[in-house]
């Protein structure tokens, strides 16, 4: 009997990766193809992007104030305060800015489109979908990957701002350190390698978590319960692979951009 | 068939489109199997649709009438066996070239299936919306099919504020809306009062009568398949009237599933003279 349970996971999980390698693939060749559905790609661009602004905004401060506030004691038993603005921007930009953003756009975004797609299966409103001759891969999941990955890079930039800022104020109100030298070390030992990584990610992240929280919504079954199951899914998952592909990513970039 | 329903056969369709006349049968089905993680669901079925036909599939619930349908217009595929739409073998066409196919077809869903986000108007102008018609022709055309389905005050509406049968009558529409060549009834009465059920059988046996568009009709209520067997629509009276005693509509049919095998293929006179156990047992 256990190695019947063992048996059937394995099975389950082998399936899953193939069915997902199959639907990330039509997803992301579908994004180069006609129709585009561009009123859908603003609506999600707009739930998606302008809907995660204040958690990302907020979500940034407090990283860059902690980071601030953790360095400092560490930095002072060095006498190097002076470089918590660059330790500060280029932690936010190169690893704390893209991947808390995916993390807490994931939470917000990849459970909302595994709810909304979840509940659209178990009340046949896909295959109503389909059944009308419309694509939904096409109409829902497309226009859902193009807004991730495009808006996911711009909050990576307001959260790599707000890190840094946060960073600042804690500097200037909590450290009484001085803010224009927070800042010139923040600007001025920032490389243009650092932005690079920092913007990269965000375009692998966001077809990340949106491949992975339309896939789990279209493969609900079970009624409500189901689409509860599915939601849950998406965010772990979303938030593991994210990760996951975070720390090969970093290994990558770092081969091509080698620190100094 | 009655003379003012020939007569009716000539009329224009209120919704623009125009179905292709093809001789041969519209579906297809050859030694049609599928399984689920266990026994079969549909066991060597072999059917047609001819034009103008209506087939209506009855069958108790969870006996695979729905599959069926549902494998009709290739929105689930078959393990074994070959289906023909519109002449078209179906069984392993890719996706993409279904959707052409799909749009042929007009398919009313168990609960209806509206897009709970958008409103009546765009839920029955989809297709049409889709296409980028004009929206001075997409509001004239939605307008008449929800007076066909007498609806016509819920364009605005949304369907969350809309009754279990207002929203069939509005999946009515939506699958009317193109002037399919094949209409799909899954269930379209099943959860609703018996005055609501006959305003939807009404409503397909008008379209029936007067578009004369082939259909499958799954239904589980035996009551609905003799009222739809039993009536014609009159267009001079505008309403449901019963035949003549003795009568019935030739052009409906039935079958029946038990335990995913076809068990019965014929007219209301053979299904009522049926010694089949499980067919009696139904009817009863």
């Amino acid at each position: 009997m256990p190695i019947d349970a063992i048996e059937k996971t394995a099975k389950n999980l082998v399936l899953t990766v193939q069915d997902y390698t199959l639907f990330a693939v039509r997803a992301f060749t579908n994004l180069y193809r006609p129709p585009i559905y561009w009123p859908e790609f603003l609506v999600q661009a707009d739930i998606i992007g302008f809907g995660s602004l204040s958690i990302v905004i907020l979500t940034g401060l407090s990283t860059g104030g902690v980071l601030a506030l953790q360095s400092s004691a560490t930095l002072a038993a060095f006498g190097a305060t002076a470089v918590t603005g660059e330790f500060v921007s280029v932690t936010m930009i190169r690893e704390l800015g893209p991947i808390l953003t995916g993390v807490m756009v994931s939470g917000r975004n990849a459970s909302s489109m595994a709810s909304e797609l979840g509940s659209m299966v178990v009340t046949e409103q896909i295959d109503a979908m389909r059944a009308l001759g419309v694509d939904p891969y096409r109409k829902l999941v497309t226009p859902r990957i193009a807004a991730t990955i495009c808006m996911l890079f711009f909050l990576t930039i307001v959260s790599d701002a707000c890190g840094i800022a946060g960073g600042g104020l804690v500097t200037v109100f909590m450290n009484h350190q001085n803010g224009t030298q927070y800042l010139n070390m923040a600007w001025e030992h920032l490389r243009y390698p650092d932005i690079v990584q920092g913007l990269v990610k965000p375009l692998f992240f966001g077809y990340i978590l949106s491949s992975i929280g339309c896939f789990y919504g279209l493969r609900t079954t079970g009624g409500t319960q189901g689409v509860g199951r599915s939601t849950i899914q998406a965010v772990v998952w979303a938030s593991v692979f994210i990760i996951f592909v975070d720390f090969l990513l970093t290994q990558v970039l770092l081969k091509l951009f080698p620190p100094l | 068939m009655t003379a003012s329903l020939a007569s009716a056969q000539s009329r224009p369709h209120p919704f623009g489109q125009q179905s292709a006349t093809d001789a041969g049968p519209v579906v297809v089905f050859r030694n049609v199997s599928i399984a689920f993680d266990g026994p079969p669901v549909l066991d060597d079925v072999s059917f047609s649709v001819a034009p103008g036909e209506t087939r209506i599939l009855l069958g108790p619930a969870g006996v695979g009438k729905s599959v069926l349908l549902k494998l009709a217009n290739g929105l689930m595929r078959p393990d074994e066996g070959n289906i023909l739409l519109f002449g078209e073998e179906i069984s392993h066409m890719p996706e993409e070239q279904l959707f052409p196919l799909r749009s042929r077809t007009g398919m009313v869903f168990q609960e209806g299936a509206l897009f709970d986000s958008l409103s009546v108007r765009d839920n029955v102008a989809y297709q049409l919306i889709q296409e980028k018609v004009p929206d001075a022709e997409i509001d004239l055309r939605v307008r008449n099919a929800l007076r066909f389905v007498q609806l016509d005050d819920t364009f605005d509406l949304f369907p969350a504020s809309l009754s279990g049968g207002m929203r069939r009558r509005v999946a009515i529409a939506r699958a009317l809306i193109r002037k399919p060549e094949l209409l799909l009834y899954d269930s379209p009465t099943g959860g609703l009062d018996p005055l609501t059920s006959t305003t939807i059988i009404e409503l397909i046996v008008k379209e029936r009568d007067v578009y004369h568009t082939p259909s499958i009709m799954v239904t589980h209520r035996i009551q609905d398949a003799f009222l739809l067997c039993n009536n014609r629509f009159d267009p001079e009276q505008g309403c449901m009237v019963p035949y003549p005693k003795g009568e019935t509509d030739h052009d409906t049919t039935f079958l029946m599933l038990e335990n995913g095998r076809l068990i019965f293929d014929g007219s209301l006179h053979e299904l009522v003279k049926s010694q089949n156990p499980f067919v009696r047992e139904f009817l009863q």
